[in-house]
């Protein structure tokens, strides 16, 4: 369902991936994993054009593109082919000026046009979802971290998307607040939703993902199993990596 | 006795002018200011548009703009408007030229405010914008402005105090509003003294009105911020 083919990314001089190659197939659970400065985010954001990829191919649903060196993508093709991405960010980034409720009708009633009485009652059965429906009119600097980024899932899955992108979703959170982020996205998960997530919470990663992707410096290193990865990697790079986390 | 009579007829001048000020204060101070603000307001947002817009025309068209307004007197383009353009065939009555002089000058001054609101959202608001499908004109109107709304009254409300008090320069350009009036009745009187001091009295309570408003604006502004 996602296949990238020889992506590069380059931000000036510096080269931030190196020509990455994977698939990512319909419901699964892929971790990306990697020391920081590696380029997981990178790619991450190449998958929904927030990066514009320098070389490479990639085919997400109905959509392929082909990204060569400064020819751009049309506009209307890169919102067409994000439409099937939804994203959920390190820092949330929710809109700070509309309640939990409108930010997760904001993308059905001004992107989709759907009917407005509709829209509320889709995003009242999504703030469900992630167990905030009593919190549907509080604005964003009401809410604690786990649950604005619960209302952030809710609104990136509003728009239904083909693949939900999480860029290290629980990082800026305060230990005791993981746990509910994860739980949702454990949910998520076992219901079947396709799901890229860049994250350094190995546990998560063991549990719920169906393939691990280990990066580094801009290449992968490693991919397989939680198990493969997590017990039996032969790479001394993944080895180090690891390690590191557990000291 | 002499001390009781002057002090008589300049309460006389006071009470007989203030009302014949205000009115002028209310039929042209007030509406000039109005009128050229939000029409200065609109050639702001078009001017901060363009200079971060990344076209590198437009950009240098809405630079330009901005440094040559901002780099001359206001006092010198109203000239230029009312007493220049005539001699090349273009004449503008006075109140219209009024109109155009306060509405380009504002317009340079707010969009630097415009601008700089816009530069202070976070880039995340507009990666979250365009990750649930937005454009770059819904992202701008339905994630960015709101915000950029609230960041920039209280610079826009201190750029509107100073335009209800440059409009009395429209004076030189014959324009009847609030000062001149004051001027014309400093004319019969000579009592400069006390008719400029009414006519800035009446400029402090229009200032001091539209402070109000802004109190309350950034009130309600700030509703999702602090609750």
């Amino acid at each position: 369902m996602i296949e990238i083919k020889n992506l590069h990314k380059q931000f000036g001089q510096t080269e931030v991936l190196k020509g990455i190659d994977l698939k990512i197939e319909e419901g699964n659970t892929v971790c990306i994993i990697g020391p920081s400065g590696s380029g997981k985010t990178t790619l991450l954001r190449c998958l929904n054009l927030l990066e514009t990829p320098t070389k490479g191919t990639i085919q997400l649903g109905k959509f392929s593109l082909d990204f060569q060196d400064k020819i751009p993508v049309p506009k209307d093709k890169v919102i067409k082919f994000r439409q099937q991405t939804g994203m959920v960010f390190q820092g949330y980034n929710l809109f700070p000026h509309m309640t939990a409720l409108e930010n997760v009708m904001e993308g059905l009633v001004y992107v989709r046009k759907q009917d407005k009485e509709l829209s509320r009652i889709k995003a009242l059965q999504l703030l469900e979802k992630v167990g905030l429906s009593e919190r549907a009119n509080h604005y964003p600097f009401q809410l604690s971290g786990g649950q604005q980024q619960r209302v952030g899932i809710a609104r990136a899955m509003a728009m239904e998307p083909e693949v939900l992108l999480f860029d290290e979703p629980t990082s800026a959170l305060d230990p005791e607040l993981v746990g509910e982020v994860l739980k949702v996205m454990k949910e998520l998960a076992k219901e079947g939703m396709t799901m890229v997530v860049v994250t350094h919470e190995m546990n998560f990663a063991r549990e719920a993902a169906d393939k691990v992707v280990f990066i580094d410096k801009g290449v992968i290193v490693e991919e397989g199993t939680p198990q493969q990865i997590f017990e039996h990697t032969g790479h001394e790079r993944t080895l180090q990596f690891l390690n590191k986390l557990c000291s | 006795m002499f001390a009781d009579e002057r002090m008589d007829r300049i309460v006389d001048i006071i009470v007989n002018s203030f009302f014949p000020m205000l009115k002028a204060g209310v039929a042209f101070t007030v509406p000039l200011t109005l009128v050229s603000f939000l029409l200065g307001l609109l050639l702001a947002l078009f001017t901060a548009l363009a200079r971060i817009s990344g076209i590198k025309l437009l950009d240098a068209v809405a630079r330009f703009y901005v440094w040559v307004i901002r780099g001359t007197p206001l006092l010198v383009q109203l000239f230029i408007l009312f007493y220049g353009l005539p001699s090349i065939g273009i004449t503008i009555s006075p109140l219209p030229a009024a109109i155009i002089g306060f509405t380009i000058s504002v317009g340079a001054y707010n969009s630097e405010i415009i601008r700089a609101a816009i530069l202070s959202i976070s880039k995340g608001q507009w990666e979250a914008a365009y990750s649930i499908g937005m454009s770059y004109p819904q992202a701008l109107k339905r994630i960015i402005l709101p915000q950029a709304t609230r960041v920039s009254v209280p610079p826009l409300a201190n750029s509107f105090i100073s335009l209800v008090k440059d409009t009395s320069l429209a004076a030189t350009i014959t324009v009847t509003e609030m000062f001149r009036v004051a001027q014309q009745i400093t004319a019969t009187t000579y009592e400069p003294l006390v008719l400029y001091c009414l006519a800035g009295f009446i400029y402090l309570i229009f200032s001091t009105v539209l402070s109000n408003a802004q109190g309350k604006m950034e009130k309600r502004f700030d509703r999702y911020v602090t609750g």
